[in-house]
């Protein structure tokens, strides 16, 4: 049975909020600094973003923070480090979110193994394939206590619902319209018969929603029919001025209130 | 003969350990219904009889055979030359697009979508978008907009909206990556065709198939020419590998044919500016397929350089990497230098002025000695015609 940090935030009887995180942006030790003043604004998980070259379920917003933290000197070995050093002030849950070429290039287990010796709780790989999970990972995920996330989408079957249902060890993220991260589009009928059937199908795992959330309005409708939100383009566009602190603050703020 | 196929090593979406569908959950969808249809259409008669009319009637097939006569005196064997470059649009890359098209249309999509680099599978696209009279988008690296102004301009004239790619490195890892991101925005009616061998299963087998025609013609060709269907030699140029694939297709189980790979070395395998994936690329997943790549220690791929936009691609088609890997084909890094030797050499002496991809096929000819008795095919994958700027430049022509 895995238990981590995640797991246990997520039996809470609450609405979860996650905040999306590109390490290494937008200055290179900016991680930890960034990841602890969220947890003071009672963030209930991080996803934190490996930046990778070519992230091709991610838009524009991630993909540039990406680059800047790449040419910030980012790899995954201090992707580690920063991990630590969040770890050693911090028990906020931290899910890894990277792309499959990175982990095959670092080594799968060696990955795994290191990912729960750092205080990673929880993995999110958009391209890693679920049979290849069934068939590789999901024995050292457990191995080394990792919960998975998988992702699903307007055109995720009900038959496939109800297989990521089950596989899911840590939380299922929604992806509210078909779109990639940082879009932004309104909800629809479509969106409300889309999350009733996910409600109806999904019955073990908690449903978080992203992709679009960006303002008070969208998360509080994210919430009405989800566990919780995750945002991520719309908060790394709000880091622009040179006080983080003050960004991050008014950023969380900006989402709790009507402005 | 010919009774192992390209379908023996085909299996499940793999080649090998090559291949598969490596892809996010938003693309499941496209690429399932996709898999779930291809087969049947492709084969259907309907299917079949359009595909082989557009072809004949349209794209101008079948593409001559033709022995080369002073080049095989120069080199002491038997060349010929399978003129792909004398296809509609210039190049084999219609064989593609005609191919999907269709598919495209059989799945009732409205909406087409693709990526190109040098701008010939933007033009090969564009122009089956006006045939079939259907909106196509052509995802283009920024950088390449400026370089390949001429194909820009046909792809305007041809209907097709030209969308630069500013990401990244603004080239055609980065206008693939942006054309992935439309399909994932738009999932019901919008087709995505895919260049090259590359990309999620079952792409790569898809295109192979509608490239194979390549290999059908020679084999009648060479029985008529040689008395034997099959060549001692193929030689093919490499970037993500769909003219290879096409020439190579009907004799990979036929051990009695050698099966060469030309990949760009551009200034040097050693020399940080290089494409040839198949000699330092490393395991990887790209663009939705496991295959060697170019990539750092940290797994972050590796920007390609070489003089042709067409194989400058970090990646290589999974059928390629099984191959390599396999030693079924024997593999040859040809550098900038060696493929304008080879260009000026065809021109001099067949009248033939080819596309700098293909001149990487010609120059395996100064690397690998055939004997006076083989028969050795080159696949002249494309014509020079969007290539004279270089040519103007690097042969001080002006």
């Amino acid at each position: 049975m895995i238990d981590n940090n995640l797991t246990r935030v997520l039996v809470r009887d609450k609405k979860f909020l996650s905040i999306y995180v590109t390490a290494g942006y937008p200055k290179l030790n900016d991680t930890a600094h960034i990841v602890k003043q969220l947890a003071s604004k009672q963030v209930d998980f991080i996803e934190l973003g490996m930046p990778f070259s070519d992230p091709m379920a991610d838009g524009p917003v991630i993909q540039e923070t990406s680059s800047v933290a790449i040419n910030n000197g980012m790899t995954l070995s201090l992707y580690f480090e920063q991990v630590e050093e969040i770890r050693s002030k911090s028990s906020i849950p931290l899910v890894f979110m990277g792309y499959y070429n990175q982990i095959i290039c670092y080594g799968i287990e060696k990955f795994y193994q290191k990912c729960e010796e750092c205080g990673i709780d929880g993995l999110i790989i958009p391209d890693l394939p679920m049979t290849e999970y069934e068939n590789e990972h999901q024995i050292l995920q457990e191995k080394y206590n990792l919960s998975m996330t998988f992702l699903i989408t307007p055109q995720t079957s009900n038959e496939r619902l109800q297989k990521i249902d089950k596989l899911t060890t840590g939380f299922i993220y929604v992806v509210s319209s078909n779109s990639i991260t940082g879009s932004t589009k309104n909800s629809s009928n479509q969106t409300i018969d889309y999350l009733k059937r996910i409600g109806q199908t999904v019955t073990k795992s908690q449903k978080i929603v992203g992709f679009g959330i960006h303002d008070h309005e969208t998360f509080s409708n994210a919430l009405a029919h989800n566990d919780g939100a995750i945002i991520g383009s719309a908060f790394l566009k709000s880091l622009n001025s040179d006080n983080l602190e003050t960004d991050i603050n008014n950023f969380i703020n900006s989402l709790k209130q009507t402005s | 003969m010919n009774n192992i196929t390209i379908q023996n090593l085909y299996k499940d979406g793999y080649y090998g350990q090559f291949g598969g569908a490596y892809i996010p959950e938003l693309l499941h969808s496209n690429i399932e219904e996709l898999k779930q249809n291809y087969l049947d259409i492709i084969d259907s008669d309907e299917f079949q009889k359009e595909f082989k009319s557009l072809l004949k009637d349209y794209v101008g097939r079948p593409t001559p055979l033709y022995f080369a006569k002073r080049l095989s005196q120069q080199y002491n064997t038997n060349i010929f030359l399978k003129r792909e470059d004398l296809n509609h649009t210039g190049a084999h890359k219609i064989n593609n697009t005609i191919g999907q098209i269709l598919v495209a249309k059989h799945l009732g999509k409205s909406r087409i979508i693709a990526e190109t680099g040098a701008g010939q599978h933007g033009v090969a696209t564009a122009t089956v978008c006006a045939l079939m009279n259907l909106e196509c988008i052509i995802y283009m690296g920024e950088i390449d907009i400026a370089r390949q102004a001429p194909n820009v301009a046909k792809m305007k004239m041809l209907g097709a909206t030209v969308v630069p790619a500013t990401s990244g490195s603004k080239t055609l890892k980065d206008a693939t990556n942006e054309a992935i991101r439309d399909w994932i925005n738009h999932p019901e009616n919008t087709y995505y065709i895919i260049g090259s061998v590359v990309g999620p299963d079952p792409y790569p087998d898809m295109v192979a198939r509608f490239q194979s025609i390549i290999s059908i013609e020679m084999e009648s060709q060479l029985l008529e020419k040689t008395n034997r269907n099959y060549p001692d030699h193929i030689i093919a140029c490499v970037g993500g590998g769909s003219n290879a694939a096409g020439a190579f297709y009907q004799f990979i189980g036929n051990e009695k044919v050698t099966l060469h790979v030309a990949e760009a070395s551009g200034k040097g395998i050693e020399s940080g500016e290089t494409a040839a994936t198949g000699a330092i690329g490393t395991l990887g997943v790209i663009h939705g397929s496991r295959t060697l790549l170019m990539q750092d220690e940290n797994g972050q791929i590796i920007e390609p350089y070489s003089i042709s936009a067409g194989l400058d691609y970090p990646g290589i088609g999974p059928l390629h990497a099984e191959l390599i890997c396999s030693k079924r084909a024997t593999l040859h890094s040809i550098s900038d230098d060696e493929a304008l030797i080879s260009a000026l050499n065809i021109t001099k002496k067949e009248g033939i002025i080819p596309a700098l991809e293909s001149s990487h096929a010609l120059a395996v000819l100064n690397k690998t000695t055939f004997s006076p008795s083989e028969n050795v095919v080159i696949n002249l994958s494309g014509r020079g015609d969007k290539d004279m700027a270089t040519y103007l430049n690097q042969f001080n022509l002006i």
